[in-house]
């Protein structure tokens, strides 16, 4: 029994991800096209190479044939997979066992989500069928009663509490300002943000992440093949998945002030990969940042701040940009919005990115590049809720 | 010895001020106000509600198990399917007692408690309730005058854990057709003749009904202490009332609840009987369709009985509802939902399967540890344990708010959605909407109850479930 990663076996060799948007002109077939399309001439391989696909999708469609069928693959396995917000990375982390297997030489991982042909705000599910029973509450409501509970805790004066929150959503448009693939491209100021209006609690519409359509995709073949497709690709340190019991929900023991399954998936990827001081090894973290709230509590879920101090860290500029441990130097969600089937998968074209030197110079995170002090890239992707949720890390490298 | 048993009232939080209606609508409205239900009540949840209190034991007396259910109301959510099997459900009564719909009208309302009352022994201890949502179009006459509320009433025979409080003594009835007032089923509309026939027509069958039950009982109009009369409109019950050969007539409470139809005439009985002293005999007058008249003696044991909720104290426990969220909540003026998807319509199957969670609020206790699971579990949350819990009813617990939320953003038929993690006094929490309560009242530490309710209306099946509500009385 035990959780041993597959540290140094697989690689990543190829990333394609298309611009996130409201994309009103194209549909879900456009996106993948072009992100497969992107990522196989990335990986410089004709598509008959990829033995094996992926497909990451909340509510695109069913199958595989979601993506069989637009890309015309002939007689591939594809298998379509869900798990809530952090679907992209889950078909990352299983196109990568197949590799790490010996079952397939090449495969891709690719994640799409159209989220704006629906009509209505947000995202939504059909449910199966059930009682009627069900919580019915936005996620912004749920993640809203973090705030309150986490400052009561720690005792943080509430408008420090709200500062911080609004730093985090400045950091990250701060970032995506500079990222031609956000959906987001302006910098917002923090008396805008604390201003917006209020949509659930104390969450107004700038701590919450956007929504966009979009798609992104990775080849991944085995470590030792790696160099056939590119001289610098990116390893994979550590895999890291927990579905919670969803016991915070229902047990007086949880206290809304930290994500459990987070800081479980965070020790199993660091025992992976070897990491011992995260904020210090680590060049970058792309982080789910769904709202202001969660990517505070999560620099703690994830070693990076004490307990109590992230709101702290956050205002001294640990997490930004030029900070100690920069921290979606992409923009985020924040920024990018959330095709969930897409999100895990363009968190990990950051890394990609960075740990290659080819994010543009205004972004571009030094001691990433090649040569630079720190090689290492954590990418963490969510679902779900507090006291009822998925978590997924990643730890990957030049 | 049969008799009433126990009683309560339930009325809703919500009041009409009358003086909102004409400024807006440029006629109607008047005096005082009216009990209002909410957008998630309907005619069965307000039954469950004051089901729930009528047999809730108390010091002294044992809680009372029915062995029938006769639910009554002009304004039932469904019909060809029962309504009564959702009260029945909610109150966890034994599946072998029967639960019946009566007719959707007032006379059927009080036929329920007559056939209840003469039905002897064999019948046993009988929950006789009704509940009404009175509608009306703006500016009308029926809107300003209506009121909306439940009561319920136990009947059954002398025992001792459960002595009957107000022996049943007599009664007269009188039936006669003619059109006073009407509603095709399914309309929000009641149309009314003539405020003058409905009391040439129906006053003198009261009379008639009173002398008779005096008869009966073998009593004189001056054996009666006081007296309740239970009428479609105000100038109908004030003629009746002069008509009682001076026996006292109890307030109607028109002025704070208004008339709730089919409710009415309980609601009336639980007054007088709220006011009763042992051995006073008290007399109840309902006009409609007709006439009856029930004569009533309070015994030794009303004066230890103690009405979970009193009414004067749920008149008390009440806030204002503005007339356009009113008319809002009763489909008279449609409001912009909030841009999210409408519930689909629940799955028969899975409420049926889950019928003890839903309607009882029924939760599981693990043996060991005596955590909570709300929904009830299999597996023990330490995952160790499989089918080792027992079953523990929620639905009377109270629990105390550790955080909540504003959501504004949600579907629902009244934004904004109040949402609170609440843990139970003991133990067990869940994450709840709360209800009866506005946006600004909500805080960390407050008490709360639980309250059946519905949540949302989708191919016609109305969805039933439990809210939480704030402590505000009792």
């Amino acid at each position: 029994m035990g959780s041993h990663g597959i540290k140094d076996r697989v690689a990543i060799v190829g990333m394609g991800c298309t611009n996130f948007v409201e994309a009103w002109g194209k549909g879900l077939d456009d996106m993948v096209i072009e992100a497969a399309n992107s990522a196989y001439a990335s990986a410089g391989v004709e598509k008959d190479a990829v033995d094996a696909y992926w497909l990451g999708t909340a509510n695109g469609g069913m199958s595989g044939i979601t993506l069989a069928r637009p890309l015309q693959l002939q007689n591939k396995p594809v298998t379509r997979v869900e798990n809530y917000c952090a679907t992209g990375s889950e078909a990352l982390r299983q196109a990568s066992y197949a590799v790490a297997s010996g079952a397939y030489d090449i495969a891709m991982a690719i994640g799409v989500e159209k989220t704006k042909d629906g009509g209505f705000q947000g995202l939504n599910a059909v449910p199966p069928p059930h009682d009627g029973t069900g919580r019915t509450l936005t996620a912004a409501a749920m993640f809203s009663m973090v705030a309150p509970a986490y400052a009561a805790k720690y005792g943080v004066d509430y408008d420090k509490m709200r500062e911080a929150m609004a730093h985090v959503a400045w950091k990250n448009h701060y970032n995506g300002a500079r990222n031609s693939r956000a959906q987001f491209r302006r910098e917002v100021s923090i008396e805008q943000i604390v201003n917006s209006p209020k949509l659930a609690g104390d969450l107004g519409v700038f701590d919450c992440a956007g929504v966009a359509d979009g798609s992104a995709a990775a080849i991944v073949v085995r470590a030792e093949d790696a160099h056939k497709y590119t001289d610098t690709p990116l390893l994979i340190k550590a895999l890291s998945f927990v579905a919670g019991n969803g016991s915070g929900v229902t047990s007086p023991d949880y206290d809304y002030t930290n994500f459990p399954e987070i800081a479980a998936t965070a020790k199993d990827a660091y025992a992976q990969a070897g990491i011992t001081d995260p904020r210090r090894e680590l060049a970058l973290a792309e982080v789910h940042d769904c709202f202001t709230i969660t990517e505070l509590v999560l620099m703690e879920d994830l070693g990076f701040s004490e307990r109590g101090a992230a709101w702290r860290d956050e205002l001294d500029g640990v997490y930004d940009l030029d900070g100690d441990l920069p921290v979606n130097p992409d923009g985020g969600l924040k920024s990018f919005g959330h095709p969930v089937g897409a999100s895990g998968l363009r968190m990990m074209f950051e890394a990609w990115l960075q740990l290659r030197g080819e994010a543009p110079p205004e972004r571009q995170i030094e001691a990433a590049k090649p040569g630079g002090d720190r090689s290492l890239a954590l990418t963490h992707n969510l679902g779900g809720y507090p006291g009822e949720m998925v978590s997924f890390v990643s730890i990957l490298s030049r | 010895m049969r008799g009433i048993v126990s009683f309560a009232v339930y009325l809703p939080y919500r009041r009409l001020d009358r003086s909102q209606i004409a400024p807006f609508v440029g006629q109607g409205g008047g005096k005082g106000t009216r009990t209002v239900a909410s957008y998630d009540e309907d005619s069965t949840t307000m039954a469950v509600e004051a089901g729930r209190l009528a047999l809730r034991g108390q010091p002294g007396r044992d809680r009372v198990t029915p062995n029938q259910l006769l639910f009554g109301t002009t304004f039932p959510a469904y019909a060809d399917k029962t309504n009564a099997t959702a009260v029945h459900s909610a109150l966890r009564l034994p599946a072998d007692a029967l639960a019946l719909d009566l007719g959707a009208s007032v006379r059927s309302a009080v036929g329920g408690l007559l056939l209840a009352l003469e039905g002897g022994p064999s019948a046993g201890p009988t929950l006789v309730v009704s509940a009404d949502i009175r509608t009306g179009l703006p500016g009308s006459g029926e809107e300003a005058s209506g009121g909306d509320g439940a009561a319920a009433l136990v009947v059954g025979d002398d025992a001792s854990g459960t002595p009957v409080i107000a022996e049943f003594l007599g009664r007269a009835s009188v039936t006669d057709e003619f059109i006073e007032r009407w509603r095709v089923p399914g309309e929000v509309r009641t149309k009314t003749w003539d405020e003058k026939f409905s009391e040439i027509s129906l006053v003198p069958l009261g009379v008639r009904a009173w002398n008779r039950a005096l008869e009966a009982a073998g009593l004189t109009a001056s054996d009666v202490s006081a007296a309740a009369v239970s009428a479609p409109v105000a100038r109908v019950a004030k003629s009746m009332g002069g008509k009682l050969d001076g026996v006292h007539v109890i307030d109607d409470l028109s002025a704070t609840v208004g008339n709730p139809g089919a409710a009415q005439p309980a609601l009336l009985l639980a007054a007088l009987l709220e006011q009763a002293e042992p051995g006073q005999v008290v007399a109840l007058v309902v006009l409609a369709d007709g006439a009856d008249v029930l004569l009533f003696r309070a015994t030794d044991a009303l004066g230890s009985y103690r009405p979970a909720r009193t009414i004067a104290e749920q008149v008390a426990a009440s806030g204002a509802l503005p007339y356009g969220k009113f008319l809002g909540w009763r489909g008279m003026l449609q409001v912009e939902p909030p841009r999210r998807p409408e519930p689909g319509r629940i799955s028969a199957v899975v409420a049926s399967r889950n019928e003890d969670w839903k309607f009882g609020f029924v939760g599981s206790q693990e043996p060991d540890t005596g955590a909570i699971h709300m929904p009830p579990a299999r597996v023990s949350r330490d995952g160790l344990h499989t089918d080792e819990m027992t079953p523990v009813g929620m639905a009377d617990a109270t629990g105390t708010v550790v955080t909540y939320t504003i959501d504004r953003m949600a579907y629902s038929p009244s934004p904004p959605v109040v949402f609170a993690v609440v843990d139970f006094d003991g133990g067990g929490r869940l994450p709840l909407e709360l209800t009866d309560l506005d946006a600004g009242e909500a805080a960390i530490g407050q008490r709360v109850e639980m309250t059946f309710r519905k949540l949302f209306v989708a191919d016609g099946i109305v969805n039933y479930f439990w809210k939480g509500r704030l402590v505000r009385n009792g």
